[in-house]
C-alpha cells in the first residue's frame, strides 16, 4: 500500500475543478484510492465525497492507495497534487 | 390574434414559434409506485439523458469558450454519475416505494444542505451545483423540455429575464428573437440581442402565459409589438417588412472593405465592442477596423473560480491573433455593480454603481489584477494589443496602475518571457470626475475611450437599470455632450486619440455631432459597424452646424 501526505497550497483548496480532475485521474487506476482529512475519509472516485472533505489551503490530506497498480497511481497522484493543489 | 406591447431594444423582425425559457422550479409530487425496478429504470434513463445533454454542452463550450470554461459541464456529469448520489436516490425509491422525482428532490436537498453547511464560502456555493444537476434530471422526468440543442427549428425565446450564465448555454443558431418580462435597454439580454442582430422586446407584460408556448409569434422590433397567432394580414405585412430589412442589410455588405473617410477627408476608426471570444466571428464578418472594447469580465463570469494566467493568456492571444495586427483593446476586469461573480465574495451593497467595482477591486486585490495583466502582456507578443482601465476617477489611480504594470513588466523581463514594451495604456472616461480632469489625465496615458453608458448614469444621477427612469433619461443631454467635447479637446491638446465605446457611439442620430466634436474612434457592437461606416462616408464635417453648445 502506498501513502502520500500532502499539505494543500492552492488558495481555493480542493474546489470543484481539481476535485473533478482528481476523480478523473483516480478512475484510471484499478487500485482503491482514498483521501483522508481530519479523520474523514473519501473514496477518490466519488466527486461529491471528495468535495465534501472541504480541504482548504494549509490542510493536510493523506492519500492511501492499495492494489496492483498502486505504485504508478501514487506517482501520478503525487504529480497531480503538486501541479494542481 | 393577441397583441402584447413592449419596448423594443433592437429594430428587426422575428417570425417563429414561441418557447419559454424556464428554470427548474417544478412542483414535486410524492406518490407510491407499483414497481420499484421500473421506477429505478425510469430514473436511470432520465439521468443518462441528462448526462448526454451535459456532454453536448461540454463539447459546445469547448469549441466556443475553451476547456477551462467547459470543465464545469464535465464536473456536472461526474456529479450526476456519483455513486453516493445515485445510491441515495435508488435507496429512497426502494425503501419508501415512491416516485423518482421525490427521491431526487430529497437527495438533492440532503446533498445541497451538506454543502450549504460547510465553512468555506466557495464550497457553500456548490449547493447550487447539486440543485442544478438534480433539476436537469427532473426536467427530463417531468417532460419540461427546454433543450435548445435538441430543438429542431429555431424559436423565439420568452423569459422573465436571462442571466449571463444562462445565455452562454444557449445555442445562438436556434434563437430568432428574445422577449422578456423585465429588463432595461442595457440589460444583458438586450445587449446580447443587439450583438446577435436579432429582434428583442423587453417589458412585455403578459408574455409569460403558458398557453402561448409553441404558438406562431411575430416580434416587430420597430414598434415593440408582439403578435401571438397573427392573422393573415399581419403576417403578410410583417413578412414583407422583414424581407425589406434583410435587403437593406444585404446592401450594407457593399460597405465592406471601404475606408471610413468622411466627404471632407477625415478618417474615423470604427472598432467593435465584444463581450466574448465567440463574438470574434461577428467582428471579422462585419469588417471591424479593430476591437475597441474587449470586455474581459466574461472570462471571470464563465468561470467557477478565479481564471488562471494561462487560461486568460490563451483567450487574449486568440483574440490578438485573429485580429492579425489590427488594434485589440482589452479592458481589464470590470465587475461589481450589475455584474456579480460569486467567488469574488463581494459583500452586498446598497448602492453598487457607486461602490466597490472595476479598478477599485483591482487596486485593492492586486493579485487578481497582476494575474490578468501578466496574461495580457504575454499575449501582447502575438498581436497589436492595448490595455484600457475602467472607472478611473483620479490621477493617483493611474499612478498606482502604472506601478503595478511596471512590476509585471519587470517580472516578465526577469523570466525572459516576451511581451510588447510599447503596449498602449489607455483609460475609460466614464465618471464626470475623470472628464473634468481629463487635461491632467491626458498627460499620463496613450488614449481615452469614453464610456457613455456609465458617464450618462453618473452625470444625470440616474440608475440605468431602473425601468422607471427611462422616461427621464435623455441620452442627448447637453451635459453629456459638453463633457464629451471637453474630454476630446483635452485629449487632442495633449496629442492622444479619443474614442467612444458606449451606446451613444452607435446612435446614427448623433454621429454628425460626435464627428464635429472631433471624436477619432467609435467602438460599437459588430452589427452596427457597417451602418456606421455608411453614415461616416456620407458625412461632411465641414458642413455640420454646431448646435449643441
Amino acid at each position: 500500500m502506498e501513502q502520500i501526505k500532502y499539505v494543500i497550497k492552492d488558495n481555493a483548496g480542493i474546489h470543484a475543478r481539481p476535485a473533478g480532475l482528481l476523480v478523473k485521474l483516480a478512475k484510471e487506476f484499478e487500485s482503491s484510492i482514498t483521501i483522508e482529512k481530519d479523520g474523514k475519509t473519501a473514496d477518490a472516485r466519488k466527486i461529491l465525497a471528495v468535495m465534501s472533505l472541504g480541504a482548504k489551503k494549509d490542510d493536510e490530506i493523506t492519500v492511501k492507495i492499495d492494489g496492483n497498480d498502486a505504485e504508478s497511481a501514487a506517482n501520478k497522484i503525487k504529480e497531480f497534487l503538486e501541479n494542481n493543489l | 390574434m393577441i397583441i402584447i406591447k413592449g419596448k423594443s431594444v433592437f429594430k428587426a423582425i422575428a417570425i417563429g414559434k414561441l418557447a419559454f425559457y424556464k428554470r427548474g422550479k417544478q412542483q414535486i409530487k410524492r406518490y407510491h409506485i407499483d414497481s420499484v425496478q421500473d421506477e429505478i429504470k425510469r430514473f436511470q434513463k432520465a439521468r443518462d439523458s441528462a448526462v448526454s445533454e451535459l456532454k453536448k454542452l461540454y463539447d459546445k463550450a469547448l469549441k466556443e469558450v475553451g476547456e477551462a470554461s467547459a470543465l464545469i459541464f464535465e464536473i456536472h456529469q461526474m456529479m450526476l454519475l456519483d455513486d453516493d448520489y445515485n445510491e441515495s436516490i435508488e435507496n429512497i425509491i426502494k425503501t419508501q416505494n415512491i416516485n423518482a422525482e421525490f427521491a431526487i428532490g430529497t437527495t438533492s436537498d440532503n446533498f445541497s444542505q451538506m454543502f450549504a453547511s460547510m465553512e468555506d464560502s466557495y464550497m457553500r456555493e456548490r449547493a447550487h451545483d447539486i440543485k442544478d444537476i438534480s433539476d436537469r434530471v427532473l426536467n427530463k422526468l417531468l417532460g419540461v423540455e427546454f433543450d435548445f440543442i435538441n430543438s429542431k427549428e429555431p424559436v423565439i425565446i420568452a423569459a422573465d429575464d436571462l442571466a449571463p450564465s444562462e445565455t452562454v448555454q444557449l445555442d445562438k443558431s436556434k434563437v430568432l428573437g428574445f422577449i422578456t418580462l423585465y429588463g432595461s435597454s442595457n440589460s444583458h439580454t438586450a445587449i446580447l440581442a443587439r450583438s446577435m442582430n436579432i429582434a428583442s422586446v423587453i417589458n412585455a407584460n403578459g408574455i409569460l402565459n403558458d398557453s402561448y408556448a409553441g404558438k406562431m409569434t411575430i416580434i416587430d422590433g420597430f414598434t415593440g409589438n408582439i403578435y401571438i397567432e397573427p392573422d393573415d394580414a399581419t403576417l403578410s405585412r410583417l413578412s414583407a417588412k422583414k424581407a425589406l430589412e434583410e435587403e437593406k442589410i444585404r446592401l450594407l455588405e457593399n460597405y465592406k472593405g471601404k475606408p471610413n473617410i468622411t466627404i471632407d477627408g477625415k478618417k474615423i476608426e470604427i472598432y467593435a465592442n465584444i463581450g466574448n471570444i465567440s463574438d470574434m466571428a461577428a467582428v471579422l464578418k462585419n469588417d471591424a477596423g479593430g476591437i475597441g472594447l474587449f470586455r474581459s469580465e466574461f472570462i471571470y463570469l464563465e468561470s467557477k473560480t478565479y481564471p488562471t494566467e494561462n487560461e486568460q493568456f490563451s483567450i487574449y492571444k486568440t483574440a490578438a491573433e485573429n485580429m492579425a495586427g489590427k488594434k485589440t483593446i482589452i479592458r481589464t476586469l470590470d465587475i461589481g455593480a450589475d455584474k456579480k461573480i460569486n467567488y469574488f465574495n463581494l459583500p452586498h451593497e446598497e448602492n453598487p454603481a457607486l461602490g466597490y467595482r472595476a479598478i477599485r477591486i483591482c487596486l485593492t486585490r492586486p493579485e487578481i489584477f497582476k494575474t490578468q495583466l501578466r496574461a495580457i502582456f504575454r499575449a501582447s507578443a502575438f498581436g497589436n494589443i492595448s490595455i484600457m482601465f475602467p472607472m478611473i476617477t483620479s490621477l493617483c489611480e493611474i499612478q498606482k496602475i502604472k506601478e503595478i504594470v511596471k512590476e509585471v513588466q519587470n517580472e516578465l523581463e526577469t523570466e525572459n518571457i516576451p511581451f510588447n514594451k510599447n503596449t498602449e495604456l489607455g483609460i475609460m472616461i466614464e465618471t464626470p470626475a475623470a472628464a473634468l480632469i481629463s487635461d491632467i489625465l491626458a498627460k499620463e496615458v496613450d488614449f481615452f475611450s469614453i464610456g457613455t453608458n456609465d458617464l450618462t448614469q453618473y452625470t444625470l444621477a440616474m440608475d440605468r437599470q431602473n425601468q422607471k427612469l427611462e422616461e427621464f433619461l435623455n441620452p442627448y443631454h447637453t451635459s453629456i455632450l459638453r463633457l464629451i467635447k471637453l474630454v476630446c479637446d483635452n485629449g487632442h491638446k495633449n496629442g492622444i486619440w479619443v474614442g467612444i465605446c458606449g451606446e451613444l457611439g452607435s446612435d446614427l442620430n448623433l454621429t454628425e455631432t460626435l464627428l464635429s466634436i472631433g471624436i477619432d474612434e467609435l467602438s460599437v457592437s459588430p452589427p452596427n459597424i457597417l451602418p456606421l461606416r455608411k453614415k461616416v462616408i456620407e458625412t461632411d464635417i465641414s458642413k455640420i452646424e454646431n448646435k449643441i453648445f
